[in-house]
């Protein structure tokens, strides 16, 4: 069934983006990410102009983050109070990120910068990340199926302001928090995208978070970065495409609701496994765009460029 | 004195002879409404050569363009630098449809020479205009190529040789179609009667590509309500999200 978007001045197939839709929610319920860095790229592939692809990829993962959290919230996996510290320190930062990014913007250039970030950033997470939850899957073997993570004591224990995180078990200060919002907003603001697969990591190792509460906070964040992001979009560039979100968020929306169930089966260490996996190859692809030569060399924009 | 008016009347039959055969034409349709369903079009131009003296003898040919909405664009090349492959040249075309048809009787070459190609702009080639700046590289043609190659891959720029059918001098018809991912505006449509290469006679209008109803609607409040539309496309992503949940939640009970 063809259907014609109205912004996006292109006709698709509307199972193509059911389909589409579904994966990415599925995703974003086992995992906790917005999947902004899986979508947009297909939507391009599908031929909807990069504009109106990244605007309404950020309403359609509103959706499925909705989706995702109820699905959370109803377990209790939920850590709210970290959620509003981390929401904090997040629209600070995507703030600040968004006048770098203009700036960047103003050099040159800054859509190599942004993939460059990409390749070094999640090249590093996914790594560190893999070998990590590897480790643990060995010891959890030798020892017989039980883990005992040691919780070692750093500064995010002895810096002031404390608070309690009871969702999390966790009694820190607020400034890591705060700290890793900020800088996660940032990164994604210049980068373009939810942030969730750089905030899930940042959770679990820098704050010490349970695995298991990771995904449903990170989501909670998500859904206000994304709807911050698709209000920018919608005034300024007037570039959300209704019919095309709707189609994508049924899709989205029933694949989280399955995503999150599928999560919730995985143990703590095999959900960060296959997270590593997926960031490890979101960066190879990144990367190898950028050293193979591409079949094209030449690419069409709308407008007088420089 | 009396040698120009000799060489005006000698003239005079060519210029009589240019205004002899006059265009009527007709469309399937003077409008496309693109409406939610939209899948492409295909667009019947048929007409007649209106004539007050006898056929000439020489062959005649009929070509039909079709054009969409002009605007700029910006064609990039990709280098390697450093051993990664980046975006290093740029040439701004400051003219180009986004769609572009050529329907001919004949071969093209057979049908206009290149100084009538050149006066009425008719050529696929001719239908784009690089901006050409000082100090730029001089191979700008490599980036208005590459134009015409990426168009012509996305079938938005079309050359449809012998498309166009010619009964007796008098009656023409083509069919063309229009793709789905058409934009909105005026397409400007010309038809050209030549005759060994040279124009002869030329006719033009317009087919108004709209959308309509749902489609119209929400791209007039996506451009005009804009904040409205954005908080109202929030509500439907939260509702759904929520929505979603319910519904798995009964299934579960059920």
């Amino acid at each position: 069934m063809q259907i014609y978007l109205p912004i996006a001045e292109i006709s698709v197939n509307a199972f193509l983006l059911l389909g589409l839709g579904g994966i990415v929610g599925l995703l974003s319920g086992i995992f906790g990410v917005g999947g902004g860095f899986l979508i947009t790229p297909l939507l391009f592939f599908v031929g909807i102009p990069p504009a109106v692809a990244v605007a309404t990829s950020a309403n359609q993962i509103v959706a499925s983050s909705v989706s995702g959290l109820l699905a959370h919230l109803k377990r209790k996996n939920v850590d709210l109070r970290m959620g509003w510290v981390l929401l904090v320190g997040g629209l600070v930062g995507s703030a600040i990120g968004v006048a770098v990014f203009n700036y960047l913007k103003s050099l040159g250039q800054v859509d190599l910068l942004v993939r460059l970030c990409y390749v070094v950033f999640l090249g590093v997470i996914g790594s560190l990340m893999l070998v990590e939850s590897l480790r643990a899957i060995q010891r959890a073997r030798k020892a017989g199926g039980v883990v005992i993570r040691k919780r070692n004591r750093n500064w995010v224990h002895t810096a002031p302001l404390k608070m309690r995180f009871r969702t999390s078990g966790l009694y820190i200060s607020v400034i890591p928090p705060l700290l890793v919002g900020f800088s996660v907003g940032m990164l994604a603001a210049v980068m373009g995208v939810g942030g969730g697969f750089i905030m899930v990591p940042a959770m679990i190792y820098i704050l010490g978070m349970p695995t298991k509460v990771v995904v449903g906070t990170s989501l909670f964040q998500i859904i206000f970065v994304a709807a911050f992001t698709t209000l920018l979009h919608a005034i300024t560039n007037h570039t959300v495409d209704l019919p095309l979100a709707l189609f994508l968020l049924v899709g989205g929306v029933l694949g989280a609701q399955v995503g999150t169930r599928i999560g919730v089966r995985l143990k703590a260490e095999q959900m960060r496994v296959l997270l590593a996996l997926l960031v490890i190859s979101v960066c190879a692809k990144i990367a190898l765009e950028l050293l193979l030569e591409p079949s094209e060399l030449y690419s069409i924009a709308a407008g007088a460029g420089a | 004195m009396i040698w120009r008016l000799l060489a005006f009347l000698m003239l005079l039959p060519s210029l009589l002879w240019a205004a002899e055969e006059e265009v009527v034409l007709g469309l399937s349709q003077d409008r496309v409404a693109i409406t939610a369903r939209f899948d492409g079009s295909d667009i019947l131009i048929f007409g007649a050569v209106k004539r007050e003296t006898a056929i000439p003898d020489t062959p005649l040919n009929v070509i039909i363009t079709i054009a969409g909405p002009v605007s700029t664009v910006t064609v990039r090349r990709k280098e390697q630098k450093y051993g990664i492959w980046v975006n290093a040249s740029s040439v701004s075309v400051g003219w180009a449809p986004s769609f572009y048809a050529v329907a001919t009787s004949a071969p093209f070459d057979e049908v206009l020479s290149v100084d009538e190609d050149l006066q009425h702009n008719i050529s696929i080639e001719r239908s784009i205009r690089a901006i050409i700046r000082p100090g730029m590289t001089e191979n700008a043609s490599e980036f208005t190529d590459a134009l015409l190659r990426i168009r012509r891959e996305e079938g938005v720029y079309q050359q449809l040789e012998g498309a166009v059918t010619v009964d007796q001098q008098t009656l023409f018809r083509s069919s063309i179609a229009l793709p789905s991912n058409l934009t909105e505006g005026d397409y400007l449509t010309r038809i050209f009667l030549t005759r060994e290469g040279k124009v002869v006679s030329s006719f033009e209008t317009h087919i108004a590509v709209q959308k309509v109803g749902l489609e119209r609607f929400l791209f007039n409040l996506a451009q005009n309500q804009a904040t409205l539309y954005g908080l109202l496309s929030l509500a439907i992503a939260v509702i759904a999200g929520w929505g979603a949940s319910v519904v798995f939640q009964l299934f579960r009970q059920g």
